[in-house]
């Protein structure tokens, strides 16, 4: 497995930004971004992960027509205020998220994590359904 | 916004935070503009009007300690608090409260999935987990269980039941308040009641059995203002060895009534799980002569749909069944349900669908490989929670009306018929209602039908066109004996006015519940159109 991961993280070094942008990214997560990613993880990915079907990747795929990412994990131009004004304002119908839902430091880490350079972001966030698909199958 | 609790000043809410704060610190009391942003409805059709109810202030405790200190506090400042689980009860009114400057109690952090028990088949969790965390808690552990789980899943098992929520499974399991087995609330007086067999000091059947001695009060707290939930189980479905689909469609109009008849009775007797209505004439509604005919003043009949169906070449009505159970059993119960219909209704066909074993795969999820055009949600019907649904939302959010009806084929012709002839007061809505609308069977015994019209947080005009139509589809429906089964805290009295028997003897009973145990009005006012004595005055 290791391998694979080392070899994964290679692959994405060497073909760059580009591929990343086309949600291709693939590698581990810089320790520091972690926290964040996690956050990303629970709270966003299941609306905003790069599969056209979910209702925030759809939305900002009509809304930008591909002139930037979709899926908000690739976006290289969010800034950490944009970022929490949407999660605390909510924008259509996604609605605004709460301090019991993410705290202001899980905030933080969510903006760090989505204003990162790419190569350090690692392979996008899992939805729950396939961390825990992938969970079963390898406990059988 | 910034309001006020009833009857209290500036001061006196001074002094009620402050109080608050003492209880759970001053990180977890919010009163400001800017975060009580947050607690508004934002799929509320009278947005930014006066009629939107704005909360004045949230506070969210740790534990139930803190929640019966909490309603100590606000029953000694005499302010209303409006409690919310994990507050995603969109189209039914978010996390805002019925009495402009409530209190909402935000219980969000209770997260704790406090039991799952596998052999048993029960959960026990606190009013702060999701159906996201509840599924986590399942399977990484790798038991074999399965969820039961509405369209969003960030919402909570224990706000959603007591919303009477729905799912798409087994019948006994997609109605979440009937699959509740025991409760913790901290009643208007700050007291921890349990209900059942939790009563009972050292019982071990808390979430088996679930009336314990006497009455069981547990009703009181679904969709009610008896107390504050804190604690609740929940009966869970053994993983299922396997799945399978199939489609069967009947050709002419009339043979709606007797394919429902079959569906009940496979329903009733535990053989299929959620099934999905439909009719493959939806396909040619973008054809102005079928839209027409749809849509037409007085329903269409028999021979006009059967008309137009045979020009499309194609049958009027389908439904697809879905079956959960050992292998063989699927396979025998698929066969039985297709030799029974098509055995009693001429020209009806069957085509057998997708089946695996569960649980299933990552493709097994993502990309269902239907031989027809299937309106089955999979992960929804496998319990697996997710937000792919969300993107049925449409502008800026919705709000739902989801009139109950018979199971009874006569009986969707008249509702579609009705509502449909009431809803042309508003044309620039959708026809929710047409001739080939379909019922839902989320409910285990009974049919609903939708209507959701759309709001926008920048038209005015259009959510004043939902809002008036929402309240005629209320009233229009009740002279016909169909009840909303749920709604937003800005429709609940007009809903509440339907259930009238006997000169309002049911509100009556509950008004003198709620003037014994919570005169102030402590516990939600109002919610559940049950107004205690301070607000009637």
């Amino acid at each position: 497995m290791r391998s694979v991961v080392v070899a994964a993280a290679v692959a994405a070094l060497a073909f760059g930004v580009a591929q990343a942008q086309d949600g291709m990214r693939t590698g581990p997560t810089a320790p520091d971004l972690a926290e964040g990613k996690a956050v990303f993880a629970k709270w966003c990915a299941p609306c905003h992960a790069p599969n056209p079907g979910l209702a925030g990747t759809f939305a900002l795929q009509h809304k930008y027509d591909g002139k930037v990412p979709a899926a908000l994990e690739n976006r290289t131009d969010l800034q950490p205020a944009l970022v929490a004004y949407f999660v605390r304002n909510g924008v259509a119908w996604m609605p605004p998220f709460r301090p019991t839902e993410i705290s202001d430091a899980q905030l933080a880490a969510l903006n760090a994590y989505l204003t990162a350079p790419l190569d350090q972001r690692g392979a996008p966030a899992e939805l729950l359904a396939e961390e825990m698909v992938q969970l079963r199958s390898e406990g059988q | 916004m910034s309001v006020l609790p009833p009857d209290l000043d500036a001061a006196g809410f001074a002094a009620f935070l402050d109080d608050l704060r003492a209880v759970v610190g001053p990180d977890w009391v919010w009163s400001s503009d800017e975060d009580m942003h947050a607690y508004r409805d934002s799929f509320s059709p009278v947005w930014n009007t006066e009629e939107e109810r704005h909360a004045s202030a949230a506070v969210a405790p740790a534990d139930v300690e803190q929640v019966s200190a909490v309603v100590r506090v606000a029953r000694k400042h005499r302010v209303p608090l409006f409690p919310i689980s994990t507050g995603k009860n969109f189209g039914y009114g978010g996390p805002s409260p019925n009495v402009n400057g409530s209190v909402v109690i935000d219980l969000k952090r209770m997260n704790r999935v406090l039991e799952v028990n596998e052999a048993r088949a029960f959960a026990l969790v606190e009013p702060g987990v999701s159906y996201f965390d509840l599924y986590r808690a399942i399977e990484e552990r790798g038991l074999k269980l399965m969820l039961d789980c509405p369209d969003p899943g960030w919402g909570s098992p224990v706000g959603n039941s007591l919303e009477r929520g729905v799912g798409y499974t087994m019948p006994h399991f997609r109605d979440h308040f009937g699959a509740h087995c025991g409760m913790e609330v901290v009643l208007p007086d700050g007291e921890v009641m349990r209900t059942g067999m939790g009563a009972m000091p050292g019982a071990q059947t808390w979430q088996e059995y679930p009336y314990g001695f006497g009455p069981d009060p547990s009703g009181l707290f679904a969709q009610g203002n008896f107390g504050i939930v804190t604690k609740m189980g929940f009966r869970l479905l053994p993983l299922p060895e396997y799945y399978r689909t199939c489609l069967i469609t009947v050709p002419k109009r009339r043979d709606f009534v007797k394919l429902v008849e079959h569906v009940n009775y496979l329903n009733d007797s535990g053989l299929i799980g959620e099934v999905e209505y439909g009719s493959p004439l939806r396909a040619k509604m973008a054809d102005p002569q079928v839209m027409a005919l749809i849509t037409k003043a007085g329903g269409v009949s028999d021979a006009e749909l059967d008309a137009a169906a045979e020009a499309a070449g194609l049958p009027c009505w389908q439904v697809e069944l879905q079956f959960l159970g050992p292998e063989r059993a699927t396979y025998e119960n698929w066969t039985f349900a297709r030799d029974r219909i098509l055995g009693d209704i001429p020209g009806a066909q069957a085509i057998e669908g997708e089946h695996f074993a569960l649980p299933a795969s990552e493709h097994q999820l993502d990309t269902p490989q239907q031989p027809w055009p299937s309106a089955i949600k999979r992960r929804r019907s496998l319990g697996v929670p997710s937000l792919g649904e969300w993107k049925i939302v449409r502008d800026d959010g919705h709000i739902g009306f989801f009139p109950v009806l018979p199971r009874d084929g006569e009986a969707v012709f008249e509702m579609q018929r009705v509502l449909g002839d009431a809803m042309k007061a508003f044309p620039t809505l959708p026809p929710f209602f047409n001739a080939l609308t379909t019922p839902l069977l989320w409910h285990t015994h009974t049919f609903q039908m939708v209507f959701a019209p759309s709001i926008k947080h920048d038209d005015p005009e259009h959510n004043a066109i939902s809002h008036a139509a929402m309240k005629r589809c209320v009233e229009v429906a009740a002279e016909h004996g169909w009840g909303d089964y749920r709604a937003s805290p800005i429709y609940q009295d007009a809903v509440a006015d339907t259930y009238s028997f006997n000169n309002h003897a049911l509100r009556r009973f509950h008004e003198q519940l709620k003037d014994a145990i919570d005169p102030d009005g402590i516990v939600a006012p109002g919610r559940g159109g049950i107004w205690p004595r301070r607000f009637r005055a």
